[in-house]
């Protein structure tokens, strides 16, 4: 039995900003169960000397010096924007603020 | 808004004790932004500064700034930090518009500084140390402009504007242990400190350290307990406090607002709040909620650093002196006294003073000329007065002002001449023709003719009425075209005065 309820997955499509149907909700209460029931059998295999990994590859500083290279046109960058105001991206008002 | 209830700051502090933490952002000035190649400028229009990375576009892949870490590690060692053996970046996952990415680039459990510390020193003397957590590494977001709406402000706005060119900008933010044991001097410890971070960063040269710009923003917590209690009270965060004076008052207003709430029996929310500098208080913004809930994970396109010990001890080895330190030599050195010293160090303007005395100029000679007439003038073009006037060139001045080839008045005229780009202080002077008159036979000669022009003042002169000289000094003066010593002038009237008297009598 998974530890992954309806109302976690609705919580965290909120936070994703993804608008889910109660069937969706349901049906993806019992996928994510089953990956975190999976996830947790691999834990158990896992002792202390594992150490967590984040990164697969076994490479560590990979910088990019600071030298300037050309950026996109006002005209690229804006391109894609839902709405624009002169050289501007437009957005809606954010109403939840102060 | 209606004006919240205030409780007096002395009854506070007797009722609570304060609880501060400080977050500084500090804006670091690399030449491009932290994970991509696009310029760190704003000068050049919205929105040019921007590229598939940086815009959070699919396919952009983001590539860390060697120059950026390197940075990032001079001002934790300069904040006596530890430097981590093991560092990385971790997505901060959040919805506004300023952060394209959706999420922003930030570090959570594997900071690359680490319990650091800086001693600040109040007016009365007191020593303070604030204990520093951690000071990790991000990217700034986009700037936001509300549109419509009556305030200009995010209520009541209709819509927001966003440019993306400072949005992936590298940014250090060094976050302070709690400080407990501010008393009445927690809003002077605020100022000070965040005016230290400000000054080291400055130092090291890894920011333009401008509060005004924003390349320094302070986030300030306040928290009361009540005497006696071992409980920390609920905190606020008061965001993006921008300038060394709002810090204190911020900090002031949330002691006298929370213990006013605390003291009728109400609750303090944990929020964040607005700082008006207009106005002077804070205002609520949204409290603590689901919003905050980012989801950290280590962010999957940055494989982590390694800074070797040996890259760390080279890094260390260009720290400069530090900056309190050497503000307590300077003035040692210059035997300022302490408002003298103030009035330099708060006009920015110790670097151009200490130049100007290498350049051979007294310590007072430089001070003067620096916050008095150079000020006057930059303050009148709205520039920085060390931008006006190189200090060699200034030194030249005084050299010259010394050595009595100009005085004061004609070095001012030298001065104007010097930052129009007329050349050196001695070309100025012969270019203007503006060297003092040291010839006594000249000035004699201007003397006699006015003293002969004005016979009822060389009468007055002779009866022993010695300031009746004036007219005769200012007519002389006018002569020379001011370019004459007025005290020499002075002696050589009453001279030729008293001459001509004794000459009477022969």
């Amino acid at each position: 039995m998974s530890a992954i309820t309806a109302e976690q997955v609705a919580h965290l499509a909120n936070l994703a900003r993804i608008d889910l149907s109660p069937e969706e909700i349901t049906n993806l209460t019992l996928d994510l169960g089953q990956i975190v029931d999976s996830v947790a059998k691999v834990q158990e295999v896992a002792t202390s000397d594992v150490p967590a990994t984040s990164h697969p590859m076994p490479l560590t500083n990979v910088f990019r010096e600071d030298v300037v290279v050309p950026s996109l046109s006002v005209e690229q960058a804006l391109s894609g924007a839902p709405a624009r105001a002169g050289d501007k991206f437009r957005v809606p008002a954010i109403l939840d603020e102060e | 808004m209606a004006k919240p209830e205030l409780m007096d700051y002395d009854k506070a502090l007797e009722l609570f004790e304060p609880v501060l933490g400080f977050e500084v952002h500090v804006e670091l000035n690399t030449k491009t932004k932290m994970f991509c190649g696009c310029a760190n400028e704003f000068g050049s229009g919205a929105n040019t500064n921007t590229c598939p990375t940086c815009l959070g576009l699919p396919g952009g892949l983001p590539q860390v700034n060697h120059k950026a870490i390197e940075s990032s590690i001079r001002l934790g060692l300069a904040l006596g930090c530890e430097i981590a053996e093991h560092s990385r970046f971790a997505r901060k996952n959040y919805f506004y518009p300023d952060t394209a990415k959706n999420f922003q680039t930030s570090q959570y459990d594997d900071p690359i500084c680490h319990d650091g510390s800086l001693t600040i020193e109040l007016e009365s003397g007191r020593l303070v140390t604030v204990e520093i957590e951690r000071a990790h590494m991000e990217d700034d977001a986009g700037k936001l402009t509300h549109m419509g709406g009556s305030t200009g402000r995010i209520q009541g706005a209709d819509y927001s504007l966003v440019d993306y060119n400072r949005g992936g900008v590298p940014l250090v933010e060094i976050v302070t242990q709690m400080i407990e044991g501010a008393e009445h001097d927690a809003p002077e410890i605020g100022r000070t400190y965040v005016a230290g971070i400000r000054e080291i960063a400055k130092a090291l040269g890894v920011s333009n350290a401008r509060m005004e710009e924003g390349n320094v923003r302070c986030d300030a917590n306040v928290s009361l307990r009540p005497r006696g209690s071992k409980v920390l009270g609920t905190r606020t965060e008061t965001k993006n406090v921008n300038s060394l004076r709002s810090v204190e008052r911020a900090v002031r207003y949330e002691i006298q607002r929370q213990a006013a709430v605390l003291h009728a029996g109400g609750t303090i929310t944990q929020e964040t709040r607005h700082w008006h500098e207009d106005t002077g208080i804070t205002s609520a913004g949204r409290p603590k909620s689901d919003a905050d809930d980012y989801r950290y994970f280590p962010e999957p396109d940055l494989v982590p650093m390694a800074p070797s010990r040996e890259w760390v001890e080279e890094l260390r080895l260009t720290l400069p002196e530090p900056p309190a330190a050497r503000r307590k030599r300077l003035q040692a050195d210059w035997g300022f006294a302490n408002l003298e010293f103030q009035d330099v160090v708060n006009s920015d303007l110790m670097d151009a003073v200490e130049a100007t005395v290498a350049a051979g100029a007294s310590a007072q000679s430089a001070r003067k000329w620096w916050t008095g007439e150079i000020a006057r003038l930059a303050n009148a073009a709205g520039v920085a007065a060390d931008s006006l006037v190189q200090p060699a060139q200034l030194a030249a001045l005084i050299a010259l002002v010394e050595a009595g080839t100009l005085t004061d008045r004609l070095a001012r005229q030298v001065l104007e001449g010097v930052i129009a780009g007329e050349g050196t202080p001695a070309e100025v002077v012969a270019s203007r023709g503006l060297a003092v008159v040291s010839d006594d036979g000249a000035l004699i000669a201007a003397i006699d003719e006015a003293l002969s022009k004005q016979p009822d003042v060389l009468a007055k002169i002779r009866d022993g009425k010695l300031q009746a000289a004036g007219a005769v000094i200012g007519a002389v003066m006018k002569a020379m075209r001011g370019q004459a010593d007025a005290a020499r002038v002075r002696e050589l009237v009453l001279e030729r005065a008293g001459t001509a008297e004794s000459g009477s009598v022969e």
